[in-house]
């Protein structure tokens, strides 16, 4: 990729966009209008989004710009691998249609905000919630940094990015934009503004999946110039699976699955919906954009095939489509990107500032606060982490960034035990569960970094084979029965029952009519 | 604190559990062929389970509604 030239024409595109998606989100505020001094409002778009606005709305957060970067930049390096984000994205779906209508009907009920706060419905204990709301901020905050890598990436491959202060400039400028609209139009500005991220990224890879393969002679020639050069770096990768990828394939599908909707973000665009049934309805839908995510995993075997070379992994996507794109789709293409980063990080601010206003600031610091403190509150907080996370990133701790992310996974894991047993009333006790997440925390972190570099992860030895294991399922596995083996232990003690606020009534959808 | 109450779902609710089986069960599907308008099997099975998966959440869904 050429450092220095500006290419005007995609730029001017790119800015079009840019402004397009700027003036959407200042103008949001007014959609659906609703009290936005109320946190529900500005932080759940006062729930009223129906099937196709959850639709474009979740499909926008939870297939991120930095998956559009990160996921064919794994794929290039490592072939099938890379491909886990496949399974991942399709087994989360049968999980939300069972799970998330459930935690809708009780958050509607109740008028939760953050999963947090239904754990401190449900189990009466401020502390789990704290743990809940922590552990969904930390994981949170180098996700949001990573959208900035993946604009970042776009706005070099337009030239004018770089190094030093002028080359961040754009970016900067970006971002403070995105933080102002959020913060008047709350969760309005990133749904409205996820209709044109989303349309234009479907475009672009249609384009891409169409055109790409026609100029590198059909797809069976992709696969084997990816296979070629696989086998020519000494084929411990490939374009199928080694022997020794297969356990970890699965089980960062299967852990990453589990993960999925337990952050912030998606969360909050699930409760955002108009009813448990547009859960449903979206668990049915949402997979369109799985075939979308394939098919964008499949750019990382045309750039090998295209003979991109690039100095990072994470540059194959911008250098692709740069050598097969005109100029003037080449900035359609990278606006599509830089907007898709905007959307998600948008969400898991709102998502990140609603668990500490909720969970952190109003039981800890100020239980009087009104409803319009906290939605005041709220905003400010979407200020501080935006900001956190960019200075995060001009100090070039990129790296840091995307192993915390990482980690990120095995972190939120850890919640998954507390909130779904919690969906079905199942008999745990609430500090066993605060056990079982803090040792599944601790175990988890240590595992990871037990070979020095954070690795996703960990061999274990059963008779004499040894599998590498996704730590996320190996330190989740261990919470959960530590959850069961102290919940039994408490009862058996005669510990006291949680003060549960909810009945089972509260999780039951009521019929569509 | 007692069990949620059976829902009209029964039986039906097992059929989510085929595409775990189908998807964790790496070594079914990691295989080069047979191909498939170019793509080797262990991707177009993948995404062949994108639709199936949402069809079965559909057959579900009808059965809950």
């Amino acid at each position: 990729m050429s450092g220095g030239d500006i290419n005007w024409t995609a730029l001017i595109v790119f800015i079009f966009f840019f402004a397009l998606v700027t003036v959407l989100g200042f103008f949001a505020s007014r959609w659906k209008a609703g009290d936005l001094s109320q946190l529900h409002e500005w932080g759940l778009g006062g729930r009223r989004f129906g099937t196709w606005i959850t639709w474009f709305l979740v499909g926008g957060d939870f297939y991120t710009a930095y998956t559009v970067i990160a996921v064919p930049a794994v794929v290039f390096a490592t072939g099938a691998y890379g491909f886990f984000a496949l399974p991942y994205t399709i087994i989360v779906y049968p999980i939300v249609f069972t799970i998330m209508p459930r935690l809708w009907s009780v958050a509607r009920k109740h008028n939760y905000v953050t999963s947090a706060d239904f754990i401190e419905g449900r189990y009466g204990n401020p502390w789990l919630a704290l743990a809940v709301a922590f552990t969904g901020i930390l994981a949170t905050m180098p996700y949001i940094a990573l959208q900035l890598v993946g604009m970042q990436v776009v706005i070099g491959g337009l030239g004018i990015g770089g190094e030093g202060l002028r080359g961040e400039i754009p970016l900067v400028i970006a971002f403070v934009i995105l933080a102002l609209y959020t913060y008047s139009s709350g969760l309005r500005a990133p749904a409205m503004i996820a209709f044109v991220k989303d349309i234009m990224i479907y475009i672009v890879v249609i384009a891409a999946v169409a055109l790409i393969p026609l100029k590198l002679g059909g797809y069976a020639h992709v696969f084997q110039a990816a296979s070629d050069a696989f086998a020519a770096k000494g084929g411990a990768t490939g374009i199928t699976l080694k022997s020794a990828q297969m356990m970890p394939f699965a089980t960062l599908a299967l852990g990453s699955a589990m993960a999925a909707f337990m952050y912030p973000h998606t969360m909050t665009g699930v409760l955002s919906s108009s009813s448990g049934d547009v859960v449903r309805k979206n668990a049915m839908l949402l997979p369109a954009y799985t075939i979308l995510l394939g098919l964008i995993a499949m750019l990382g075997y045309m750039g090998i095939a295209a003979g991109v070379s690039v100095k990072t992994n994470t540059q194959v996507v911008p250098a692709l489509f740069q050598l097969i794109f005109p100029d003037w789709f080449v900035g359609f293409s990278f606006a599509a990107i830089a907007i898709g980063a905007l959307v998600p990080a948008a969400i898991m601010s709102i998502g990140a500032a609603n668990l500490f206003t909720r969970n952190i600031w109003r039981p800890f610091f100020n239980r009087t606060m009104s409803p319009q403190g906290e939605a005041a509150t709220a905003k400010l907080v979407s200020l501080v982490v935006k900001f956190g996370a960019l200075a995060f990133i001009l100090s070039g701790e990129t790296k840091f960034a995307i192993d915390l992310q990482l980690l990120g996974g095995v972190w939120i894991i850890q919640t998954f035990p507390a909130v779904v047993l919690g969906l079905y009333r199942t008999r745990f006790n609430s500090w066993a569960l605060l056990a079982g997440w803090a040792v599944g925390m601790a175990v988890g972190t240590w595992l990871a970094y037990s070979s020095g570099t954070p690795k996703p992860v960990y061999p274990v030895t059963i008779g004499d084979t040894t599998y590498s294991v996704y730590i996320g399922i190996l330190a989740g596995g261990l919470n959960f029965v530590l959850s069961v083996v102290l919940s039994f232990i408490l009862r058996a003690m005669g510990g006291v029952e949680n003060k549960d606020q909810t009945v089972a009534a509260d999780y039951e959808l009521t019929k569509p009519a | 604190m007692e069990d949620a109450p059976k829902r009209g779902a029964g039986h039906w609710q097992w059929l989510l559990l085929l595409p775990f089986v189908a998807l964790l069960w790496v070594p079914f599907y990691n295989d080069a062929e047979p191909s498939f308008g170019g793509f080797p099997f262990f991707y177009w099975y993948q995404f062949l389970w994108v639709p199936l998966t949402s069809l079965i959440i559909l057959v579900v869904y009808r059965r809950i509604k």
